[in-house]
């Protein structure tokens, strides 16, 4: 088991033919993900990397089943990207394009959460169950099936997370890279609600950072929901307020969305948290008792 | 992006939002032109910087005679303003704003930001107009009324009438109230606004709602399609390394301590920081590399870097995911040769192609420390940069 996706889950590509969308592909394909064809408008019937190219989203799912999309296309033009896969009947749509304009993933927003469909992302590494199925740009080979489910805002410090849990030998069910803009499609609390359901994911890490509310709500739902351990690391500590650290949603306003209150919210909330990022496998064994 | 008051009171005109008239000027003789353009007898002088809390730091001035205009602007144009907003060095002011004098009978605030948690676009007004919202959210947040626009339907006039009525304001001013907040929320959303503030919205002596301050930040990432906006950026207020670094593709934000940071991936370069700061040292800078980092793009990063003097230490850390270590390793190498890098530079590498740059490293001869984890890398930049980090 896993969450979001596994060896059976068939993905297309929005901006296929693209060169971001041909690299990952290929790279998707190499590990195994059952990648059945992919979207570029007025490309249809072409063949790219051995697989169906369509002109529509509609026309893909329709030929191949597909259920799940990962988009590579650029920034102005993710919004009718992702109305397009939601309107098609895609059930997970990953977004890894980084700057779409905010008011875009609002009126995304507000779609996704009339039509039920889930977004991951934007501005993100994208999802992989390792072993079976990588949507999106993480490198394969730090991955280990296994049983820690990562969901983070981050895509580098994902890799960090993931690496000391392949390190240790205890491998990961799931990763979730959830994005770093201030309006994500999918906040730490959907993600953690997947884990706690998933046989197969025992313990948790959860990477955030400074701004936004997402921590303290992931906080309170841990409190109330969550049984599994979590191990909680928030990048941040010595980020000015004010100022934008990198990601669009990486910032303090307002005195508000400080790392201080996030790691005294998840200390609250029951979660291990760990100053130091190179502590969180060690905090992981602590916690399962792993060792 | 951020617009200056006199940027922002223009397009709010376009919009047909209740401005004064105003010029902006740069000299003292074009300021007691823009008096007679104006007319009237008295004007407010406003210095023009990206910052709040000018009215404090003397930055703004009613003033009552053109001699009077003359002197503010003989006292601000090319000068810093410090205020409460601004570190000590202060920001340049860049323009000298002279406006038409309003007579004010009751101070308002209105706002308009996006709302993470809400995921809308949220409305607030108070009755305290003219200070510090945050200061009104923190010790009396009732005063405080917020409406939320449907994204699908837009702003609608009702909302406005009914946060008029909450305030207090007459049936008159409720109607000018809620065009106010109507047209409001289509400029936020036609130009792509992050944050749009009127702080004070006053009630003139005459009854009438008035946009006395205009604030206005604009989203970045919205920018490409608006070119007429992007043209307004005001390169002045913002720091010079800053922007060199933007040029490139890099994301510098800088600090105060000494410890020079290199790595990919905002969320890395903070926790980065971090470990840096836990073992006792302290950042110098935030620099995200980006994930198609480039040979030049990381020269260009350690001349940046370098050209902080506080900088003793540089720690490099790299978890490759697109990007190549070896591509790093030949920016570092390069770099080393052509700047001339006098302080110890400390490198992770992790991921791909890590140990082939690890190999290039050693085999370049440079004075180059080689860290074999996180925790080992921050100790040894923090060690590095000495004593006093």
């Amino acid at each position: 088991m896993s969450v979001l996706v596994n060896r059976d889950t068939r993905v297309i590509c929005q901006g296929f033919t693209g060169s971001q969308g041909t690299l990952h592909c290929e790279q998707a394909i190499a590990y195994g993900t059952q990648l059945v064809g992919g979207v570029t408008p007025g490309k249809g019937g072409a063949t790219h990397l051995e697989r169906p190219v369509f002109d529509t989203v509609r026309a893909a799912v329709d030929a191949t089943g597909a259920t799940a999309s990962v988009i590579y296309v650029p920034a102005a033009f993710c919004k009718d990207s992702i109305l397009e896969a939601m309107n098609a009947g895609i059930d997970l749509i990953v977004c890894i394009t980084e700057g779409i304009p905010t008011l875009d993933m609002l009126a995304v927003k507000a779609r996704l959460d009339e039509t039920g469909a889930r977004l991951i992302g934007p501005n993100c590494p994208g999802v992989i169950t390792p072993g079976e199925c990588k949507i999106g740009i993480m490198p394969a080979d730090i991955h280990l099936p296994g049983r820690v489910g990562v969901v983070s805002r981050s895509g580098t410090l994902t890799y960090e997370a993931v690496k000391q849990t392949t390190d240790k030998g205890y491998g990961q069910s799931t990763c979730v890279g959830i994005g770093g803009d201030p309006i994500p499609g999918s906040h730490f609390i959907d993600v953690l609600a997947l884990f706690e359901s998933d046989p197969a994911t025992e313990a948790i890490v959860m990477v955030g950072e400074i701004g936004g509310t997402a921590e303290e709500e992931a906080a309170d739902y841990i409190k109330a929901h969550v049984t599994k351990p979590v191990v909680a690391y928030i990048a941040g500590v010595t980020a000015p307020a004010g100022k934008r650290m990198g990601h669009a949603g990486a910032i303090i306003a307002g005195g508000k969305g400080t790392a201080a209150e996030k790691f005294a919210a998840l200390d609250a909330a029951g979660a291990r948290t760990v100053k130091s990022l190179a502590e969180i496998g060690d905090a992981l064994g602590e916690v399962t008792g792993w060792g | 992006m951020n617009l200056h008051e006199y940027q922002a009171k223009e397009l709010f005109a376009q919009h047909g939002l209740p401005v004064s008239h105003g010029i902006a000027v740069d000299t003292a003789a074009q300021a007691v032109a823009a008096t007679r353009e104006l007319g009237g007898d008295r004007w407010v002088c406003k210095a023009q910087v990206h910052a709040g809390g000018r009215g404090k730091a003397g930055g703004v001035r009613r003033a009552d005679s053109v001699a009077a205009v003359r002197a503010f602007a003989d006292e601000w144009a090319g000068q810093r303003l410090v205020t409460m907003q601004t570190d000590a060095d202060g920001q340049p002011v860049s323009k000298i704003y002279v406006e038409a004098c309003v007579d004010i009978a009751q101070e308002l605030y209105l706002g308009m930001v996006i709302d993470r948690a809400t995921q809308r676009v949220v409305v607030m007004a108070s009755a305290e107009g003219g200070v510090e919202i945050e200061t009104v959210a923190e010790e009396t947040p009732e005063k405080i009324l917020r409406a939320t626009i449907d994204p699908a339907l837009g702003a609608q006039p009702y909302q406005g009438r009914e946060m008029a009525f909450a305030l207090g304001l007459s049936s008159g001013q409720a109607r000018e109230f809620a065009d106010v907040f109507v047209k409001l929320s289509r400029f936020f959303h036609a130009l792509d606004c992050s944050l749009v503030e009127i702080n004070p919205l006053v009630v003139t002596q005459a009854g009438h709602i008035h946009c006395l301050d205009a604030k206005v930040n604009l989203d970045n990432n919205a920018l490409y399609r608006h070119p007429d906006l992007a043209a307004l950026k005001d390169p002045s207020q913002e720091d010079e390394r800053e922007a060199q670094a933007a040029e490139f593709g890099l994301n510098y934000v800088a600090l105060d301590g000494n410890i020079g940071c290199m790595v990919n991936g905002a969320g890395l370069a903070m926790g980065t920081m971090d470990l840096a700061k836990l073992y006792g040292g302290n950042p110098a800078n935030f620099l995200d590399v980006g994930g198609g980092a480039t040979k030049e793009a990381v020269s260009q990063a350690f001349r940046i870097i370098l050209s902080d003097a506080n900088v003793k230490a540089v720690l490099i850390n790299i978890f490759g995911g697109i990007v190549s270590c070896a591509t790093i390793a030949d920016g570092i190498v390069g770099a080393v040769a052509e700047v001339g890098v006098e302080v110890p530079v400390v490198v992770r590498f992790e991921g791909n192609n890590a140990e082939v740059g690890r190999l290039k490293l050693a085999a370049s001869g440079l004075d180059i420390v080689a860290a074999n984890s996180l925790a080992d890398a921050a100790q040894k930049a923090v060690q590095a940069a000495g004593a006093d980090a």
